[in-house]
Formats: C-alpha cells, structure tokens, sequence
C-alpha cells in the first residue's frame, strides 16, 4: 500500500516528461497530473508495476474546466474560448489496497486524449460519455460514439459551461 | 356455441343504443401497452397489482402496440424517447387513449428549466386524454384518471368524437 505522494515519485522517476505535478491543494487526496498524449503508457506502468496494481478503473469522468476567456457571440450569449477540457481517473488497487487521482488537460479548441480502452475495458462506455458530454476525443477508441445523447445530436456537447439548447430537435420544441 | 343460439324462454330482448354498447365494451377493457419510462413506472405497476388490482376495472397490460387500446406515458419522456413513443403510439390502432402520468410527462416537472434532453410534456408529441398529477402520483390518483378517462369513453359517439 502506498500514498499518492509516494506513488508521484515513482512515477516521476520513470516518466520525467509526461508527469507534469502533483496537486495537493484540492480538498480530496492529491491529483496526479499527466500529459494527454502519454496516459495510456502510464496508465498501462499503473496497472502492470507489481508494486502498484492499478487493476480497476473506479470512475473516468469529464469536467470543463471553464477557464478561458468569455467571449459575446451574435446572439449576445456567452462562449468560453481557450482554456482546457479536463479527464479525471479515479484508480483503485483490489490487491494493494490503494488509490490514487489522475488528471489530463487538453486544449477546448481541440480536446484530444489518449484512450485507455486496452487498459481497462471500463473505461468504453466512461469515454463515450466525456465524449458525449464534453466532445473530448479519446484517441484509439474503437467505437467512439454519442452514447447518452440521439446519435443524430448535433447541437454540440451539453454540459460544456457554453452549450445552448437548440429551438428543435426533430421538429419537436425543446425549451419550456 | 354462443348466447345466440339458445332460445330464450321468455323471450329476453336488450335494446341499447349502438354507442352505450360500444362505449361500455371499451371503457371496461382498457387494455394498455406495457411501457414504463422511470419512477412513476414503479407506481403504474404498485397500481396493477394485487393491492390496487388495475386489473378490476379491465386494465391488463399487453406487450405489442397492436393488441392495445391505452397507452400510460409514466415517467420522464426524453428527446430520444420521444421520437420512439411517437413510433409506438402510432402503431395503436383506433380508437387509442393516453394517459399522461406524472409531472414530468405532463410538462417537463423538475426537468423543465435545465433538463436539455428532456421533451417538456408528452401533449408536444401525440394528443393526450387524460393528465394526472404528482411527482409520481399515488396509484389512487391513476386510478382516478383511468376513471375520469372511462368517463370519456362513456360519452363518446361514433357519429363524432367528442371533446
């Protein structure tokens, strides 16, 4: 069994580039940041290094981070521009005993991380739905697809901070 | 072999009107197509069994559109759901009735400022007979609907539907 700050280092003594810090100042345990393109590589180190056996994903989540800057559109709406979309991992070792946070950041303007397919299978469905949610796109997915949403949707990604509801969706009024 | 082909001894002869018989041969088998959608699902089906027994006032769930005469839209109704109810509905043959049940099929209920997949009342999609209340309604507040929907039944004419 061994604590985030402990998994951190090890982690950082085999992948000097792709782990970018540690965030000890959330209000849950540490976060792990990493570098989207290599988080398959690590997730792959997490689940196969005997002394961590990451052997399940406990939750693969979506989050807008919302930080760029707010731009007027047309209609007088707002619409976030720059800034990042967020990933989180939520890893747990059965064996071990131990658990431990992950965090990507990936461009708005063009959100693209890894998939963790091949690692753990739970990850599918969590994907598709960040990529329902939030339109990240998980890299070497196998069947990246709108999984909550009509797969005709193309309004956009409904719970990104800027999203609008459309007027009609198959003729059928939306709003109240 | 039937009623007909006995003789009655006294001479029995019932006259009604062609209405008051079809009417009352449709409002006491309301037969509704087995669909739940979410919570108000769980007291449609508290309704048809034994405690409030649906059952004694002709409502028998049927698994195929095509055998049904009523259709109970109980729950939250999403775009998704939508399109595939408007499908179903439309598979009902004449005469069909709905039942709304519940706030959310009635107008979107807690849905109906931020719920970006929900349709705000089933009334947009396909007519709607009867509208029960409650956030899910009691399986009395259904029965009373299915009542007032048999009141409705009952005044119908074949000459002209009315309201």
């Amino acid at each position: 069994m061994k604590n985030p700050e402990e998994i951190f280092e090890l982690l950082k003594k085999e992948f000097p580039e792709a782990i970018l810090g540690i965030d000890k100042e959330a209000p849950t345990e540490p976060i792990i940041l990493i570098d989207p393109p290599q988080i398959k590589t690590i997730s792959l180190f997490l689940r196969d290094n005997p002394e961590l056996r990451f052997d399940s994903l406990m939750v693969l989540s979506g989050v807008d981070d919302a930080n760029g800057t707010k731009v007027k559109d047309e209609d007088g709406t707002d619409v976030i521009s720059g800034g990042t979309l967020s990933v989180y991992y939520h890893l747990h070792s059965v064996y071990l005993k131990h658990k431990i946070t992950l965090k990507v950041s990936t461009p708005r303007g063009n959100p693209q991380v890894e998939s963790v397919y091949n690692v753990w299978r739970t990850s599918d469905w969590h994907e598709r739905e960040a990529f329902d949610m939030y339109g990240i796109i998980f890299l070497n997915h196998p069947d990246l697809r709108r999984i909550l949403m009509p797969y005709d949707w193309n309004a956009g990604y409904p719970l990104r901070k800027d999203y609008k509801n459309p007027e009609f969706y198959q003729g059928m009024k939306v709003p109240y | 072999m039937g009623l007909l082909d006995k003789e009655f001894s006294d001479g029995n002869v019932v006259i009604a009107k062609v209405d008051d018989l079809f009417n009352w041969a449709r409002l006491s088998s309301v037969w509704q197509l087995g669909f739940g959608l979410a919570c108000c699902a769980i007291e449609m089906m508290a309704t048809s069994a034994s405690h409030y027994d649906f059952d004694r006032f002709g409502v028998i769930p049927r698994n195929t559109p095509r055998q049904a005469d009523a259709i109970i839209i109980s729950g939250t109704v999403t775009l998704k759901m939508a399109t595939r109810i408007k499908r179903l509905y439309e598979q009902i043959p004449d005469p069909k009735y709905i039942i709304s049940m519940g706030s959310c099929a009635n107008c979107g209920g807690p849905y109906w400022e931020h719920g970006y997949h929900v349709l705000k009342g089933i009334d947009r999609v396909i007519p709607v007979d009867v509208y029960v209340p409650g956030c899910p309604p009691r399986p009395e507040a259904l029965l009373e609907g299915l009542l007032k929907l048999q009141e409705k039944i009952r005044n119908e004419s074949l000459r002209k539907k009315t309201v």
